[in-house]
């Protein structure tokens, strides 16, 4: 059983999965990361560690990995194609799975223009497509990418990748949904929901085409500290849509943040019970881990299964 | 100049095989001085493409025009009246002449015949080499009027790397070290000196990976 991911085999039972995200810090010390997978390990079936999220200098996914996997929470590993050419993708793969990481996620990344270090050279070797594609081919055809044969241990990654519903061109977003379970995505994580309505429209089309049948879909959710935060997110974040009523709800609250969870915790419920075709949600409190456990709790979501 | 290349045959055609009327448009900037698509270079397509579909029992009628440039709206007006009845465009410019006759003409199926290689100039007569970057931020001031961006295999900006030797690039024989060019140079020119300042990271912010570029001189702008 040693291969199969944690993950996965939620899944692929049909049981509702629950991932969070932790982000790596800006410095050499591990003992944040340690801390916010102890305190999440039992609350969730998994971790994505993101890679330089936002084009920030932080400790490597997969170093970050290794001390979550310490912790006894398993990682998913994103990879972004911004940063890595085909060769350094792989070569850290390989190295990923040599320490028990069995989960990747595969993001194009978002531009260095973004980050701390804008005048960097952005690699975008190969497109997140590729990687999905790839990543397929090294586990079921045993070849790297450039099709030479891979002679033993070859990594069996459970495969993931990301989709938009919130971005344009809206209905192509559902084509591209569909291109990345062709290239082998098993697992789709959402981009934060806020607007309900275009992501159950977006649902819709995916289930007229079966596509939730081919791939598991993790709805994403972000609990929101304060109305600026969401106003933020309007207006700063490509690739967002924020309700007018999200940010006046939280500017009316007299306590923000719980307002902020309470809406994460509705929304949750809301996706589990209304929402056909989606087969888990995605917590991405950002900054804000350590409020994981409640937003789980109290969506009923706990205790979470145990697997092996 | 642009350098760029014709496509084999064979590519072309396939491009355009469901087409009877096509319109082949040449351009005479750059492509007609390294001779990839100018007058001469769209006339002996048009024929070859005549041809090879009267071989193959579906024959193609086949215009041509070539333009002053093609990267300007007022040169690729004149073909507003020879596009009307043709099922497909295919330009001989390079990559910028095929996206101006894509845009000028969307109803349109607009297809490449050339390569569009570098930026370059020839050094004999039918031979092109690469010599800039369009990094944005011209170094030559420092680097002895080489461009180590584009002629060293790496972009190493305080090189040579270690695999240089004979005055040749470990990429490939044929290409010269261009750091033991900038090298040669500044020693002759007495300004090795130069050569020992730590040259920081580039800001390639100001090359593509800043996103697609806009050179804008208001100075020269005509109000509408």
């Amino acid at each position: 059983m040693n291969n199969l991911s944690k993950l996965q085999q939620i899944l692929d039972s049909g049981q509702f999965a629950v991932t969070a995200e932790i982000g790596p810090p800006k410095h050499s010390s591990a003992e944040g990361i340690r801390h916010h997978a102890e305190m999440m390990r039992d609350y969730v079936d998994a971790t994505n560690i993101t890679d330089n999220q936002t084009a920030i200098v932080r400790m490597s996914s997969i170093a970050a990995g290794a001390h979550v996997l310490g912790c006894g929470i398993e990682p998913i590993v994103q990879m972004t194609c911004r940063d890595r050419n085909r060769i350094a993708m792989q070569s850290d793969l390989l190295g990923a799975y040599s320490l028990g990481m069995r989960n990747v996620l595969c993001l194009s990344g978002d531009h260095q223009k973004f980050g701390n270090h804008p005048m960097a050279k952005n690699v975008y070797d190969i497109d997140s497509m590729q990687l999905i594609d790839n990543l397929r081919r090294m586990r079921d055809e045993k070849v790297f990418f450039s099709g030479e044969a891979i002679k033993e241990s070859e990594p069996q990654f459970f495969i993931g990748a990301v989709a938009n519903p919130f971005a344009d061109p809206f209905e192509f977003r559902v084509d591209r949904l569909e291109k990345k379970v062709n290239a082998g995505a098993q697992f789709i994580q959402t981009q934060c929901i806020f607007d309900m309505e275009r992501f159950e429209r977006f649902m819709e089309m995916v289930r007229e085409r079966g596509i939730d049948q081919r791939v598991h879909i993790l709805a994403g959710v972000t609990p929101m500290k304060s109305w600026k935060a969401a106003s933020y997110m309007q207006n700063n974040v490509s690739g967002m849509i924020v309700p007018n009523e999200l940010v006046e709800r939280l500017k009316n609250a007299e306590d923000p943040k719980r307002e902020g969870l309470d809406i994460c915790i509705e929304q949750i419920k809301y996706i589990k019970e209304n929402v056909k075709g989606v087969h888990g949600v995605h917590i991405m409190a950002i900054a804000w881990e350590e409020v994981v456990p409640e937003i789980v709790e109290k969506s009923g979501l706990y205790p979470r299964p145990k697997v092996g | 100049m642009i350098v760029a290349q014709q496509k084999p045959i064979k590519d072309i055609a396939q491009m355009i095989n469901d087409c009877k009327k096509v319109l082949f448009v040449g351009c005479a900037g750059c492509v007609t001085v390294c001779l990839a698509g100018g007058e001469k270079e769209t006339a002996v397509l048009a024929s070859a493409m005549r041809i090879k579909r009267i071989l193959e029992n579906n024959p193609l009628e086949a215009i041509t025009y070539t333009c002053t440039r093609q990267c300007d709206p007022e040169y690729i007006a004149s073909l507003d009246n020879q596009v009307k009845d043709v099922d497909a465009i295919v330009s001989l410019a390079c990559g910028v002449g095929v996206q101006y006759l894509a845009e000028r003409f969307k109803d349109k199926w607009v297809v490449p015949a050339l390569d569009t290689k570098f930026i370059g100039g020839s050094t004999v007569h039918g031979v092109w080499e690469e010599k800039c970057g369009l990094c944005g931020e011209c170094i030559l001031h420092r680097t002895g009027g080489i461009c180590p961006i584009i002629r060293c295999s790496k972009s190493i900006l305080n090189g040579p790397c270690g695999g240089s030797q004979y005055g040749k690039c470990e990429v490939n024989k044929d290409i010269d070290c261009a750091w033991q060019l900038i090298y040669d140079r500044m020693k002759a020119l007495g300004k090795l000196d130069k050569l020992m300042e730590i040259q920081p990271p580039k800001d390639w912010s100001k090359s593509r990976d800043g996103g697609p570029r806009k050179a804008i001189r208001e100075d020269v702008m005509i109000d509408e």
